[in-house]
């Protein structure tokens, strides 16, 4: 194979890996957020606060991969 | 209802002014689907030209600058056009709202609406995270917010463009934060403690290791804010139109409805990414903000330990 099919396999790859990936940690993530707004329906702003920030900087990191595969495509 | 029929006007537009430009490229060059992919990727490029329903405006060029061996060209392009046109719309609501809000106690109107999100801003961001100090810093959060919401929502209009899709606008974006970020921590502690902080409370012998890796993290947290914004919103719109693209894949005109559909469907979680986004750049930005601006009296080590 070429270095370009190469380059578009890798691509797709890893945007489904990464998707993967984040998926699997937000998911993590608002099933315990959810559980604890159950548990104590009073807190469940400030637990809506903190899930929205972790879920931004799970998702910032998936967004460095996702960068990364359309250099790897498009380039 | 209403808001489904102006959605699909809305999408219909955007077919159409593809459909327009497409059809020129097609009998131009007798494009295959490589051109017509490129193509699509157009809308979602910067360009020298601003395409108008029924005008096409082409936007001056100047030459390149050369700034010490760096090439500097400082042309008007689209989204340069797109985030004035945001300042311009931001500017005149805040001061519609200003004075609507200084003639009476009881705010009315568009200064009810601006109020609405000042106090969530406010009460939700500022104060939690950055305590009573930080009221100071809530005219740079609020034109954080407001700036990057209308940058968001402008590339949602039928042949607008949405400036944070450029990697450039979110790196000045996310500049200006971290030097908010730092000036923030300076202001509140004092640059003696401010450097302090950056060795993290450990014996001298592992400063070496521990300074450069505080700095790495607080330029990482910038960038990170940089690319989540620009990701978002041009992921989006690169859904958006590839989606759209699909209508002439297939060449036939039925099957355009259901692309339409899934588009519109797309468009309004758009709306909701679009202000998700906003509200994230700011509660991040207050929160790095206000890790900074805490002072050694709570077991100052012990709270950086946290993070």
């Amino acid at each position: 194979m070429e270095a370009n099919a190469l380059g578009y396999l890798a691509a797709g790859l890893g945007a489904g890996l990464t998707v993967f990936g984040a998926a699997l940690g937000i998911g993590k993530l608002a099933a315990s957020a959810v559980e604890a707004s159950a548990r104590q329906p009073e807190a469940a702003g400030l637990i809506r606060t903190s899930m929205l920030i972790a879920a931004a900087l799970i998702e910032g990191v998936t967004f460095f991969a996702l960068a990364i595969c359309i250099i790897l495509a498009t380039k | 209802m209403q808001k489904h029929l102006a959605d699909t006007l809305g999408a219909a537009v955007h077919v159409a002014g593809v459909v327009d430009t497409a059809h020129a490229s097609a009998a131009a060059h007798g494009a295959g689907n490589g051109d017509l992919f490129g193509h699509l990727l157009e809308h979602l490029h910067d360009s020298r030209e601003l395409d108008l329903p029924f005008a096409h405006i082409e936007l001056p060029h100047f030459a390149s600058i050369d700034f010490f061996g760096v090439t500097v060209d400082l042309s008007i392009t689209k989204h340069l056009v797109f985030l004035w046109l945001a300042a311009v719309l931001l500017l005149t609501a805040a001061v519609a709202a200003a004075r609507k809000n200084a003639k009476s106690a009881v705010p009315k109107g568009i200064g009810n609406l601006v109020e609405v999100f000042l106090v969530f801003v406010r009460d939700e961001i500022v104060i939690p995270n950055m305590g009573q100090a930080g009221l100071k810093y809530m005219p740079y959060l609020l034109t954080t917010f407001f700036f990057i919401l209308t940058m968001n929502l402008m590339g949602l209009i039928p042949y607008g463009a949405s400036s944070t899709g450029n990697i450039n606008v979110t790196a000045g974006l996310a500049i200006i934060a971290f030097i908010m970020i730092q000036a923030a921590a300076i202001r509140e502690q004092g640059l003696a403690h401010y450097l302090a902080h950056l060795t993290g409370g450990v014996h001298w012998v592992l400063w070496p290791i521990m300074i450069p890796l505080e700095v790495i993290g607080h330029i990482t947290k910038a960038f990170a804010l940089c690319m989540r914004l620009f990701a978002n919103m041009m992921g989006g719109h690169t859904v958006v139109v590839s989606v759209l693209g699909l209508i002439f894949l297939f060449g036939v005109v039925w099957i355009a409805p259901i692309p339409t559909f899934f588009v519109v469907a797309i468009d309004l979680l758009e709306i909701f990414v679009a202000f998700l986004q906003a509200y994230v750049f700011t509660i991040l930005t207050s929160v790095f903000m206000g890790l900074g601006m805490q002072s050694e009296s709570h077991g100052g080590e012990r709270s950086k330990a946290n993070h």
